[in-house]
């Protein structure tokens, strides 16, 4: 589903990212982790388009062709989705209208009818029992006065809504409470599936526990130095990083 | 982030969407103004002593005054005798009773605009009293306006049919000793609307204007007065486009509102003037506007909404007087500055009356190279006891060329007033246009979202149809502007 080779990325003249390859299939989930300013956002923001991130050279293909010519929201479109870091406030605009229109926006470009008000209130209210949000969140501007871990889970309610085939989740465990963190790993248990992809950023090992994850690897200094499986989460919570440098 | 400014420039740079010329024979006086120019434009309405005698009189008082100075916009000197004074639709002779009478060439105008008249018939009741140039050449459901005693007619016809009152009110709101461009209104107005409902009557149906520049070199020197009686009720919408051109045009219109006793008038406008080339600026419009009302009774209502997406320059500041106890003044605002355009507008709240109440709530919205003034003034009289005002000035940048200034002005004379201001600047940024791209949501469609839920508290003051109109005027702006 996401290949990427040989990638290299820069962020206002200082390399970021010094040849990362990663290959993600369908049904699989992966974590990346690191350490503060490894480049994990980087890498998050360059599969998403973010043009403040500049690809220098290698090649991320999604469902086998290049996207990296394509603007954010012909690749959002094709199907990928990122909860960010620190999600975007958009005052005075109202959270289910936002929704909606990132909806049917999607819609549209898959050739089907937008919902209206009506139908899109009773999707939204299905997915806001799986984040066990209240509907007055509906109400309020984007990511308006939400605290943190409000934050996280509207990103994981817009996931759940837009159903995107992949989905990278850009530390969207941090900062939650031990319930918000459950409630969090629920939404993206009911995410995924077969068909779909997740790469996970994250620093805890604690949201890997309710996740499973398939691939655990290490980005160190651009690129990735070591793969494994769960237990490698388990050995960087007890040993750090240092053990990895050389 | 280079990208995404070329983006935004890239919309704030479209054309104007509305920029034509339609090719309808003009009766258009030479340019020049002089006493002469005013007796002429007076004769040919057929007017009465005493109105040439008080068009005499606002002349020699402009004369006398000076070109304001103070706002904050920037425009090469207006030479007033290179203007031609009035115009007017040629074959008007007895006035078209209905559509199939107006002229073809209009229609069609109408029709790209998106507000055919066929369409203004059939909905909601709205009557149209269209003004093309300065003459009224369509006017529609004057019948059931009539049955309601509603007075709804072209400037022009109300000082043949109704000259008392006219005399009576005219310039009792806006003198033509206001100011330069109120006093040059007074002179040389061609045409405009008149309103007047009597006592107790609830106006039964929106009344709607639409004005439209299309003579070269023509200003524009519209008249408007409404009278509200005791107890009655009128809500009256104006709206704009114009034509592609490469002059610059003046626009110097005056409006005065009175409301009496328990009575409530609402106006509401959409303005879109050309705002001259999206590159050079050059050839738009200059619109410098008087508007003012007065709440003469008490517990009398005036609300003021505007949506000001055009011009080159915008000069313009709709008052409220609150003399009436327990009456209400409202400003409901959004006003926009793309590319070159200057705006400079707010309104003034003057409460003399007891426990009198205003809301006012701009907007403004900068983009390209666009500078965006809000001025205002709320000023409590000495016997305003128990005054209220509530102001709340946002302002939001779009692109990094662009400015917003906010001047409020506050004269309190009475201890007993409370006020209350709110004021707040921001930016579409790049991560919020980031942000709903990452969502599927093209920057068009996210300026547009952005920009609509800044301006929804402005927007929801407008009739129903009147504010599916701006939303649609503010993306075509804003697909300049508004990304
Ligand atoms: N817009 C930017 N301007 C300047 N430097 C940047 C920018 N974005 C990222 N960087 C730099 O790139 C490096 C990698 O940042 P990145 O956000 O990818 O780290 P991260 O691994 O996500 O860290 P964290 O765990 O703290 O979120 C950092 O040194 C950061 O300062
Ligand atoms: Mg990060």
């Amino acid at each position: 589903m996401l290949e990427i080779k040989d990638l290299h990325v820069k962020v206002k003249d200082k390399d970021i990212l010094k040849g990362i390859n990663l290959t993600v299939h369908p049904g699989e989930l992966h974590a990346i982790m690191g350490r503060n300013g490894s480049g994990k956002s980087t890498l998050a923001n360059a599969i998403a388009g973010q043009d403040s991130y500049e690809i220098t050279s290698g090649d991320i293909l999604f469902n086998g062709t290049s996207i990296v010519a394509e603007s954010p929201e012909e690749r959002a479109l094709a199907g990928i989705f990122m909860s960010f870091q620190y999600p975007v406030i958009i005052p005075g605009v109202n959270n289910t209208y936002f929704l909606k229109a990132a909806l049917n926006a999607k819609r549209k470009h898959q050739g089907k009818t937008e919902l209206d008000a009506v139908e899109f209130l009773k999707l939204i209210r299905e997915k806001l029992a799986v984040v066990e949000m209240d509907e007055k969140y509906l109400h309020r501007a984007v990511n308006d006065g939400f605290s943190g871990g409000e934050k996280k889970q509207n990103e994981i309610l817009q996931m759940l809504t837009l159903e995107p085939a992949l989905a990278i989740l850009d530390e969207t465990d941090s900062g939650l409470d031990i319930d918000a963190l459950k409630i969090v790993a629920a939404g993206i248990n009911n995410y995924r599936r077969d068909d779909r992809a997740i790469v996970i950023i994250t620093h805890y090992q604690r949201i890997l526990k309710y996740l499973e994850a398939d691939y655990v690897h290490v980005l160190i200094n651009g690129k990735i130095a070591k793969t494994g499986g769960e237990n490698l989460a388990e050995q960087l919570e007890d040993k750090g990083y240092s053990w990895l440098d050389n | 982030m280079k990208t995404q400014n070329k983006t935004i420039e890239k919309v704030t740079s479209q054309d104007y969407q509305y920029g034509f010329v339609t090719d309808i024979e003009q009766d258009t006086i030479p340019p020049g103004l002089n006493e002469d120019v005013i007796r002429l434009i007076s004769n040919k309405k057929d007017e009465p002593d005493w109105l040439i005698n008080w068009r005499l009189k606002a002349y020699k008082n402009w004369l006398k005054m000076n070109e304001p100075d103070w706002a904050k916009v920037d425009y090469p000197e207006i030479d007033y005798q290179s203007i031609s004074y009035y115009s007017a639709p040629k074959d008007k002779s007895d006035g078209p009773k209905s559509l199939d009478e107006v002229d073809p060439e209009l229609v069609k105008t109408y029709e790209k605009l998106g507000i055919p008249l066929e369409e203004q018939k059939m909905l909601a009741g709205v009557a149209v009293d269209a003004i093309f140039d300065s003459v009224s050449v369509a006017t529609t459901f004057k019948e059931d306006l009539k049955k309601a005693g509603v007075i709804f007619c072209p400037f022009s016809e109300a000082v043949q049919d109704h000259p008392d009152l006219v005399k009576k009110y005219l310039g009792s709101v806006v003198p033509y000793t206001d100011n330069y461009f109120a006093a040059l209104n007074s002179a040389v107005f061609s045409d405009g609307s008149f309103i007047y409902i009597p006592k107790g009557v609830r106006c039964p149906m929106e009344l709607s204007t639409y004005f439209r520049i299309n003579a070269m070199n023509t200003g524009q020197f519209e008249r408007t007065l409404i009278v509200a009686d005791e107890g009655s009720h009128v809500s009256y919408l104006e709206g704009c486009t114009a034509p592609m051109r490469d002059e610059n045009q003046l626009h110097a219109a005056v409006v005065e509102l009175v409301a009496h006793k328990d009575a409530e008038i609402k106006y509401s406008t959409v303005q879109n003037w050309y705002p001259g080339n999206p590159e050079t600026g050059k050839g738009g419009v200059y619109n410098f506007v008087t508007k003012r009302g007065i709440c003469a009774g008490s517990n009398s209502k005036i609300s003021w909404t505007q949506v000001e997406t055009g011009s080159a320059i915008t000069w313009k500041y709709p008052s409220c007087i609150l003399k009436g106890d327990g009456s209400v003044g409202e400003f409901y605002s959004v006003a926009v500055a793309n590319n070159f355009q200057q705006a400079d507008t707010g309104t003034k709240m003057i409460h003399s009356g007891k426990n009198t109440r205003s809301t006012i709530i701009s907007k403004g919205i900068s983009a390209g190279k666009g500078q965006n003034t809000y001025r205002g003034q709320v000023k409590i009289m000495k016997n305003a006891e128990n005054a209220r005002n509530y102001s709340q000035c946002d302002s939001i940048l779009i692109g990094d060329q662009c400015s917003a200034h906010t001047f409020p002005y506050i004269d309190v004379r009475n201890p007993s007033a409370q006020m209350e201001h709110e004021a707040s600047t921001s930016t579409i940024g790049e991560d919020q246009l980031f942000y709903c791209n990452q969502r599927g949501i093209s920057t068009e469609d996210a300026v547009s979202l952005i920009v609509n839920g800044f301006c929804k508290e402005v927007f929801r003051e407008l009739p129903m149809e009147f504010a599916v109109e701006a939303q649609k005027l503010m993306e075509v702006t804003l697909e300049g502007s508004v990304g």
